[in-house]
């Protein structure tokens, strides 16, 4: 049984704004019906002053995919066309207060629906341009498309690098195997091989070539330089990754050593071990690993304690 | 009082196989392999309950029963042990509606051991393709696998002809029987059926507790090494006070067996033709006429089965949905497309299972509520409108 939020239950036991419009002059339709889910938004808008006057939603789908048709009206009834493209899934789930990864496509869906609607409204083709794909990790909402890109772009070929950049596989570890499908398939078309789980730094040979050592090290510091744009999630994780790379001979020379937990925007966790956590220093050190972070990322960022973590 | 009606999934432990565990955990706590009175009490539990297990399913000896965790890994076991013993036999039969426990270890056996898995279709109602398993067979074939009713729909696959027919070519023939056994008759001393797997919580014993059943004489590959317990064939200390509530749950399944098959299937018939009858664009999955006693899988066109199971929820009614959205992936049931059942019903395919406890106000109840929580869904389906479907909505696929 889902974890529904009581704002989620809600719209979907008393929906909002469901039914027919019939003086609609926008109408989007999307969804498929062997996903189990289709919606057709119907806006009412003001050609004067462009403000959606009223909206009503028809849904076929599951508890979540209702409740977001239903958010989705109320979030756009009052707002201007404009105004409206600016509501993206993110928030239609935020409205919610949360749905659970497996159903982020229901608030995908409404996005898309507007979208077309508001095409429709503009007398524009709306082309759905959105790839999700199969769900791998549930613990961070990692699909396969995500995981495909992540290998093909930065040359993954472990199934350890691919948690470095994605997180996908980095919690429970049950989407393991299904990542080193993904892997498999993208290394297949490439005419490579799936490296053999790296369990536990293998043994190391007596005689490591130097070629042996350096194409796992090269891409983690490929690019760490500050970029001027805005970064996506994949782009400041990958930075920090290195980041931390960089600073970590230094924490382990004290006997430390830090890991990323998790970033969720601006705020990035880690934990600190061995001698750094716990003791005197800690917040010297999360502060040190600030401002490096502050440095590469070029934008502000805040370094918390793992131990500070929202509790879910 | 909630209306319990998914005892597909799980049942309620009944109080008198409660009661006999209950000593188990006290004062016959002993170790049934130590050599001093606590063991022996145990033991002697332990081997009453392998007869009543023996005697559920027809089997001609006790000895052929092994306990096990439950139905997952019983089915595990069975193939790999058949594959093991047979090693230049490569190849797997089994059908495309089997449950994960056998489904999805045959993929893993594919894709990363590479064997050979013929997976045989079924037709409209979720009966097997005959011509299909014939020609699948042959002596390449290590194990047959498959399931004696299916989870979803309660359609009966005839696994004792399938046996028969497997032997002809030296495989072995392994049925899956987790939501056949104490459902209805069997006789497994007069069949050719080798290995069987049930689990305890479809029958009103406790969670994490099965058996498998090995015909006398067959070759066998344990899964777990270790200790001697069952013979060699299972290794691990037993689940002494689980073994023990099985045993009652069997011995109280074999004298509840004509009330399955009265009772129970004449709720479920009424229960069904009433839902039927009050509710436009619906219609039963599976084989009416052999199926399960206590099954009833209902088709509800334009709405999710997810949304169904929510509504429902409210008014305390349990049950179960093949839409996707209850498995967090993104396809339905993969026995309602199996049967070729359109996604516009196979998303609100709901299942509702009933047990011995079931009673007739309950029924009364559910076909009392199903008609408006349908109603209220549709209402919201963009494919319905008042006048009933309609073709008229194409949304962009994405
Ligand atoms: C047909 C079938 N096989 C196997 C299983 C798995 O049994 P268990 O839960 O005891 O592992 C189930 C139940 O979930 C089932 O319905
Ligand atoms: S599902 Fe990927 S780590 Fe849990």
């Amino acid at each position: 049984m889902w974890n529904y939020s009581d704002k989620l239950k809600e719209h979907f036991f008393n929906p909002k704004n469901s039914g027919v419009l019939e003086e609609a002059n926008a109408v989007g339709e999307v969804g498929s019906i062997s996903c189990g889910d289709a919606l057709r938004l119907m806006l009412k808008v003001e050609p004067e002053t462009q403000v959606i006057q009223d909206a009503r939603f028809q849904t076929f789908g599951c508890g979540s995919a209702i409740a977001s048709s239903s958010a989705l009206t109320e979030m756009i009834i009052g707002k201007t066309v404009d105004e409206a493209l600016l509501v993206t899934n993110k928030d239609i789930a935020d409205y919610l207060q949360g749905l659970p990864p497996e159903k982020m496509h229901c608030s995908v869906m409404g996005a898309e629906a507007l979208r077309a609607a508001i095409a429709n409204y503009r007398g524009e083709e709306w082309v759905d341009d959105h790839d999700e794909g199969q769900l791998i990790c549930k613990c961070f909402g990692i699909d396969a498309p995500m995981i495909e890109r992540a290998v093909e772009v930065n040359g993954l070929t472990t199934l350890e690098e691919v948690t470095n950049y994605t997180k996908a596989g980095g919690s429970c570890k049950t989407c393991h195997e299904a990542i080193e499908d993904v892997l498999e398939a993208v290394l297949a078309k490439q005419g490579k091989k799936l490296e053999p789980a790296a369990g536990a730094a293998a043994p190391a040979p007596a005689v490591i070539g130097l070629d042996q050592i350096a194409p796992l090290a090269a891409p983690v510091t490929a690019k760490p330089a500050a970029p001027a744009k805005k970064l996506s999630n994949v782009q400041r994780m990958q930075i920090v990754i290195a980041a931390l790379d960089e600073m970590r001979p230094y924490l382990k020379a004290d006997g430390g050593d830090v890991e990323l937990i998790d970033i969720d925007g601006k705020n990035i966790y880690v934990r600190l071990s061995g001698a750094c956590s716990g003791c005197q220093m800690a917040s010297v050190t999360i502060e040190g690993i600030q401002t490096k972070l502050v440095e590469k990322l070029g934008e502000l960022v805040r370094v918390i304690p793992h131990t500070m973590m929202a509790a879910e | 009082m909630g209306i319990y009606l998914d005892n597909n999934a799980t049942t309620r432990v009944d109080d008198a196989v409660v009661a006999e565990m209950l000593p188990l955990f006290t004062e016959h706590f002993g170790n049934p392999s130590s050599m001093h009175g606590y063991g022996a009490a145990v033991g002697g539990k332990i081997e009453w309950a392998r007869g009543e297990v023996q005697k559920l399913l027809g089997a001609a000896f006790d000895t052929e029963i092994v306990f096990t965790s439950g139905g997952t890994e019983s089915d595990n076991t069975a193939i790999l042990s058949a594959l093991k013993a047979y090693p230049k036999r490569r190849e797997i039969v089994t059908s495309v509606v089997e449950h994960p426990a056998v489904l999805s270890f045959c993929d893993y056996l594919e894709s990363k051991e590479g064997y050979k898995v013929h997976r045989i279709p079924v037709d409209g109602k979720g009966d097997l393709d005959m011509a299909a398993y014939e020609a699948a067979l042959s002596e390449n074939v290590a194990i047959v696998s498959i399931m004696w009713a299916n989870n979803e729909t309660g359609t009966i696959f005839p696994v004792e002809q399938l046996a028969v027919m497997a032997k002809k070519v030296g495989a072995l023939f392994h049925t899956d029987a987790v939501q056949a056994v104490g459902k209805i008759p069997m006789d497994l001393a007069n069949s050719e059926i080798d290995m069987l797997s049930l689990s305890g919580h479809k029958l009103h014993a406790p969670k994490g507790v099965g058996a498998l059943y090995l015909k006398r004489g067959i070759r066998f590959r344990p899964l777990f090494r270790g200790g001697h317990q069952e013979r060699g064939r299972r290794a691990g200390t037993e689940n002494a006070p689980a073994i023990v509530g099985l045993g009652k749950a069997c011995q109280l399944a074999r004298e509840a067996l004509p009330v399955e098959l009265g009772q129970v299937a004449a709720l479920r018939d009424r229960l069904e033709s009433a839902l039927i009858e009050a509710i436009p664009n619906c219609f039963v999955t599976g084989n009416p006429a052999n199926r399960l006693p206590n099954t009833a899988n209902i088709a509800f066109e334009f709405i999710e089965g997810e949304a169904i199971l929510l509504l429902m929820n409210e008014f305390g009614i349990a049950a179960s949905s093949g839409s996707a959205c209850t498995s967090g992936s993104l396809e339905p049931s993969h026995v309602m497309r199996a049967m070729g059942v359109p996604y516009t019903a196979a998303h609100g395919a709901t299942r509702f299972s009933l047990s011995r406890d079931t009673t007739q106000a309950e029924i009364d109840k559910v076909i009392e509520v199903m008609p408006g929580i349908i109603e209220r869904l549709r209402k919201l389906s963009p494919y319905w409108t008042n006048q009933g479907a309609s073709t008229a909505f194409q949304p962009v696929y994405s």
